[in-house]
């Protein structure tokens, strides 16, 4: 790899794996995944009802406390200087006061319990004995304690993967968090509906060697869980968490990664941000810059600046507010050194900015090595007599609310010293380009501790052997199975990781019918009906046992089958038995087949100018619609045939 | 050297066994080898109040689990790391011009600082221990503390109320500006009716002030709380014994309830004081106080108060329900009783089997009134002939005193009489508008949610 010789780094498309091995690439998940359960984890509002409506507001803070030194937390203390109002929007159907921290919490939902439990037997952990519930701090306002309720389920296992194993650190039960609604200056606003919703959090180990294996890796594990079928699906149900560091690098980690197929290139991007952010603290080392020699000299400057044509400068003259300069004495091209596609070194400091001292418009800052349209040469060069600046200085500029630059000039002090040392260890925010941007600083270990108001819960042997005794198989060992019964690759890979495998080995069983349309039916006739919204409960084990079973006995065609399994799921209301009936052949069919064939010989005139396949396809789905399965199709095709007229395709 | 309580701090039984057994102790960090596989972490202490079969690890993602003595087969200890608890102190800045507030410590923690590595939560008291925590409460006023005493709000009593009166007496003496009592909120309307009959005429604010949320959590109501409290105590112009607690749940502002009209209204709302059948005193927010009420004592500069601090304890409350059969009020006054506070249904009603055991406690001396459970408004013994009856064996219609500020002054009355007539003139003067001349319309309103029009102003007012 050329990665340590050479300053650029290669293409997305270009990096090997011998290219990552050679920067010390590592890489693990955090995986969140809701349960489904019908309450919140620890109060009996109902889980998933999400809504747009709002009946109330309500108004907070969040204060640090002190951490175990007497010193405050870096995230903690970072959130405070935001002094963020936080507004959190709630609908009385689906928030109570305990989720909006006016109520202690009620005993840990038990279903949320042994569906975690299930899951951690799945991915091998040591299963504790007593769970004890822990409050994780979060000062952001996602959650209003200010903590998150949180359990350790198990730790210390793993999962297969190509050919080796990727330790699974531990599977925590947890409580989801408010989605965040906007975050204005100093105003974040949250809703509530999903707040408190029982979630699970997969950690792995960072086994992951390239930024592939991460999203490989990604996508096992959320098929494991979805095989349980307890498990939430659907926008937002699962979302993963990214850790990366490089050697020399920091652990890094990106939250809110939209989907698993964007996970390579955001990885990809923080590999070469982390590797950017070494060359650039090598470059102001050998400057003789590091964090002790740093200097920095920060003034307002607001009347230098009065008669700038640049307009974000102009707008926030004219709201009353002030420009600030901070000279950083040696940083010359530092702030235009690539850290990400597309991104220079001087987003790292805008960033946070934005984040600390509120200063949310972009542009936000305007630094003196920028080749962008800016202020005049002539207000750099008075800037610069004022701050007594050499050829070798920077200057950055920013403008807003006296006190809000205040903070955004000891911030960039702050931002630009980290650069000698490296990457500062920070939780950052993943964007749909593939780049990401700082969220927050990254707390540190000692933010958690016990929840007082829970008692501690054992889990008991009896728990753990019942639920081991009824473990889904794996789904990688399932699909294998399936496809030995003859089930084509994509149903059997569909069928493994659906809720619907318990069902089909089943009525596979008791029923004797054929295999694949069974496996068909649960795969694409069930899915189908879930997406129109039919209750597929009315579908259970002995409804479908007997279906399959009249089919399997020829009791009506297996073209019926989906208008029999419509019939049932809309709810006709007659007994399974007459439903299965009224598709039996019955020999009236026949003569109904005879009326449609002399139909579509007639129809077929009206479609004359269409090719001879597409009237074919047409009048076929006709008579099968009309007929609802009762004669077979290949039937109707041969008599069709007959009456078709023209020639050729 | 631990001694043995030490070292195996809150464990019992075969939890306690297993560690004896395995020669480590709590702060040990071991390796432990279980029938569910490998566990790594610090051994805690065990809570008194869990069972004596798990032993606790903090793991090193800080999370704690629950190991069950019998599941283990082998436990290596690879370190040992003991908590450290002590707190950090700033000294609290001093400045000639700010008023000087006097912060009495009862038991509740006001400001806390956590333990991460054991979760304990270390109550912050000392001006630098506050000043580390709340540093707010430095540009307010010059912050002096003494703690004098240590108990849950639940244990404060007769002796409490009497230390606690005496001591605000000698602050006022001594010419602080203001007074701030920190106190656990489950009783703190009772202590508050204490403090207000037994420091009469006080020249300075007298704030009582907790907190719904503990203050070791971010979301905490402490630090408001202690910054609206202290900054009543020390500018405001109401020289009275008061409440100051959350007005809505939201961080909005704080209310300033009269300390013989508020009562604890919630189990765990923040909003949980309110003041019944009267209207607050004031709200607080953001360093300004607005009066909602015109008639109250004013700060005076003379340093000058009535402590009369004296307290019967022989007094209760009977909470009267339908069916209630006389030998509850025979126990009564068989164990010595003086005084009985009935908080009876409506206007004052008891059901007749109890009449003639009213009769009989009046007749041997007890003082008996009567209140109302309803809580808001008047008794009014005349409406109905039970209520005339009543009165006719000897029950006392206590106005609109609430039903535990009726026990306290019922208390304290007994503390300076026992003649019938002497204590009823006490009972029934008001002081500090524990009994008012009139209810005000506004005094009751309990609006109920789930009316649009309600629902709708409430989201546009209390935000």
């Amino acid at each position: 790899m050329t990665a340590s010789q050479d300053s650029r780094f290669k293409p997305f498309k270009k990096m090997t794996p011998e290219d990552y091995a050679a920067i010390g690439f590592k890489s693990g998940l955090e995986i969140h995944q809701q349960l489904l359960t019908e309450r919140k984890l620890f109060c009996r509002c109902p889980a998933g009802l999400y809504t747009e409506e709002v009946d109330a507001e309500i108004l907070r803070h969040m204060r640090p406390t002190l951490s175990e030194l007497g010193e405050y937390d870096g995230t903690a203390l970072m959130e405070f200087k935001t002094k963020k109002e936080i507004v959190y929007l709630l609908k009385n159907e689906s928030v109570c006061t305990y989720e909006m921290d006016d109520a202690p919490p009620f005993e840990i939902d038990p279903k949320a319990v042994e569906i975690a439990a299930e899951i951690a037997l799945l991915l091998n952990l040591n299963m504790v004995s007593e769970l004890h519930i822990a409050r994780k701090q979060y000062l952001d306002g996602s959650i209003p304690t200010g903590f998150q309720r949180t359990t350790i389920i198990g730790v210390d296992g793993s999962i297969p993967f190509k050919g080796r194993s990727i330790g699974i650190r531990q599977l925590g039960l947890e409580e989801d968090s408010c989605r965040e609604v906007s975050d204005v200056g100093h105003r974040i606003t949250f809703k509530t509906d999903r707040l408190g919703m029982p979630l699970i959090e997969t950690v792995t180990e960072p086994d992951m060697r390239t930024p592939q294996e991460v999203a490989e890796v990604a996508e096992v594990l959320r098929r494991l869980v979805r095989a349980t079928g307890k498990v939430r699906t659907g926008a937002g149900a699962g979302r993963e968490d990214v850790n990366v560091s490089i050697t020399g690098g920091t652990r890094i980690e990106i939250k809110g990664v939209p989907s698993i197929r964007r996970i390579p290139r955001l990885v990809y991007n923080e590999a070469m941000r982390q590797y950017n952010l070494l060359r650039i603290k090598e470059e102001l080392n050998s400057r003789g810059i590091t964090s002790e020699t740093f200097q920095c000299e920060k003034a307002v400057i607001t009347n230098l600046l009065d008669k700038t044509t640049y307009l974000p400068i102009v707008h926030s003259l004219e709201r009353g507010g002030v420009v600030g300069a901070v000279l950083l004495k040696g940083y010359q091209g530092i702030l235009a050194h690539p850290t990400q596609e597309h991104t220079y070194f001087s987003q790292e400091i805008s960033d946070r900015i934005k984040v600390i001292a509120c200063i949310m418009d972009q542009p936000n800052i305007l630094h003196s090595d920028s080749t962008e349209p800016g202020i005049s040469r002539g207000q750099w060069n008075r800037i610069r007599q004022r701050l007594n600046a050499g050829n070798d200085d920077t200057i950055v500029l920013v403008w807003g609310d006296l006190q809000d630059v205040n903070t955004a000039m000891e911030e960039i002090a702050i931002r630009a010293r980290e650069a000698t040392e490296g990457v500062p260890p920070e939780t950052r925010q993943a964007f749909r380009d593939g780049t990401n941007g700082f969220e927050r600083i990254l707390p540190g270990p000692d933010r958690m501790y016990p929840d007082t108001d829970s008692p501690p819960l054992a889990l008991k042997d009896e728990v753990i052997e019942r639920l081991r005794r009824n473990l889904p198989e794996m789904p990688w060992d399932r699909q294998a199975r399936l496809r030995g019964l003859g089930i084509d690759e994509r149903t059997a890979c569909l069928l493994a990781h659906s809720p619907h495998c318990v069902l089909f080995d089943n009525v596979l069983k008791a029923s004797a019918c054929e295999v694949r349309l069974l496996a068909n039916a649960l795969v694409r006739d069930l899915r189908c009906f879930k997406r129109l919204g039919l209750p597929l409960e009315r579908l259970d084990e002995s409804t479908m046992t007997r279906i399959f079973s009249a089919v399997a006995n020829g009791m009506f065609q297996k073209d019926a089958l989906w208008h029999v399994l419509t019939a049932v799921v809309k709810g006709e209301v007659r007994p399974l038995d007459e439903i299965l009936a009224a598709f039996s052949p019955n020999g009236g069919e026949k003569v109904e087949l005879d009326i449609l064939i002399k139909e579509a010989a007639d129809l077929q005139f009206r479609l004359i100018n269409s090719a001879k396949s597409s009237r074919r396809n047409y009048l076929m789905g006709y008579i099968m619609k009309k007929l609802r399965g009762r004669v077979a199709a290949q039937t109707v095709a041969a008599r069709l045939e007959e009456v078709l007229q023209g020639d050729g395709e | 050297m631990a001694n043995n309580d030490d070292k195996y701090k809150g464990y019992r039984g075969p939890g306690k066994a297993k560690l004896v057994e395995q020669g480590v102790e709590v702060w040990s960090d071991v390796e432990a080898k279980t029938t569910r596989g490998n566990f790594r972490g610090i051994i805690l202490p065990r809570s008194e109040t869990a069972d004596d079969i798990h032993i606790v690890l903090k793991i090193a993602s800080g999370y704690n689990v629950g190991l069950r003595a019998d599941t283990v087969l082998e436990m290596k200890q690879v370190g040992y790391r003991a908590a450290n608890y002590k707190i950090p102190e700033k000294a609290f800045p001093f400045d000639p011009k700010k008023p000087k507030v006097k912060l009495f410590g009862t038991g509740g923690t006001i400001a806390s600082r956590l333990d991460y590595r054991t979760g304990a939560v270390i109550p912050a008291f000392s001006p630098g221990e506050l000043y580390g925590s709340v540093p707010e409460l430095a540009d307010i006023c010059n912050l002096e503390t003494e703690k004098l005493f240590g108990v849950f709000s639940e244990n404060m009593g007769p002796e409490q109320y009497i230390t606690l009166a005496k001591n605000i007496g000698k602050a006022i003496e001594e010419g602080y500006q203001g007074v701030v009592i920190g106190h656990g909120t489950d009783t703190m309307h009772h202590t508050a009716a204490a403090l207000s009959f037994m420091v009469q005429n006080s020249p300075i604010p007298i704030v009582m002030v907790g907190s719904q949320r503990s203050s070791d959590r971010p979301s905490s109501d402490a630090a408001r709380n202690l910054i609206h409290s202290v900054y009543t105590a020390a500018h405001s112009d109401i020289a009275e014994v008061m409440v100051c607690m959350f007005g809505p749940t939201s961080d909005q502002y704080n209310l300033l309830h009269r300390g013989t009209r508020v009562r604890k209204m919630h189990s765990s709302y923040r909003s949980t004081f309110r003041t019944l059948s009267d209207i607050p005193l004031a709200r607080v927010q953001n360093g300004k106080i607005e009066t909602f009420q015109k008639d109250y004592r004013r700060r005076r500069f003379d340093c000058k108060a009535d402590v009369k601090a004296v307290f019967d304890d022989r007094v209760a409350i009977v909470y009267y329900y339908p069916n209630m059969k006389p030998d509850i009020i025979e126990s009564l006054i068989d164990n010595g009783y003086k005084g009985i506070i009935i908080a009876g249904t409506g206007l004052g009603h008891v059901n007749k089997p109890l009449y003639s055991v009213l009769g009989r406690a009046t007749q041997m001396g007890l003082h008996v009134y009567m209140t109302v459970q309803t809580m808001y408004g008047f008794v009014q013994m005349y409406v109905y002939e039970t209520g005339r009856e009543l009165m006719q064996l000897g029950v006392i219609p206590a106005a609109n005193l609430l039903p535990e500020v009726a026990y306290i002054k019922l208390g304290w009355a007994l503390g300076q009489s026992q003649d019938q007539e002497e204590v009823k003139k006490i009972m029934l003067t008001p002081i500090s508008h524990d009994i008012t001349e009139r209810e005000p319309y506004n005094g009751y309103q309990i609006l109920q949610g789930g009316i649009p029009e309600v629902d709708e102003m409430m989201s546009r007012l209390w935000k």
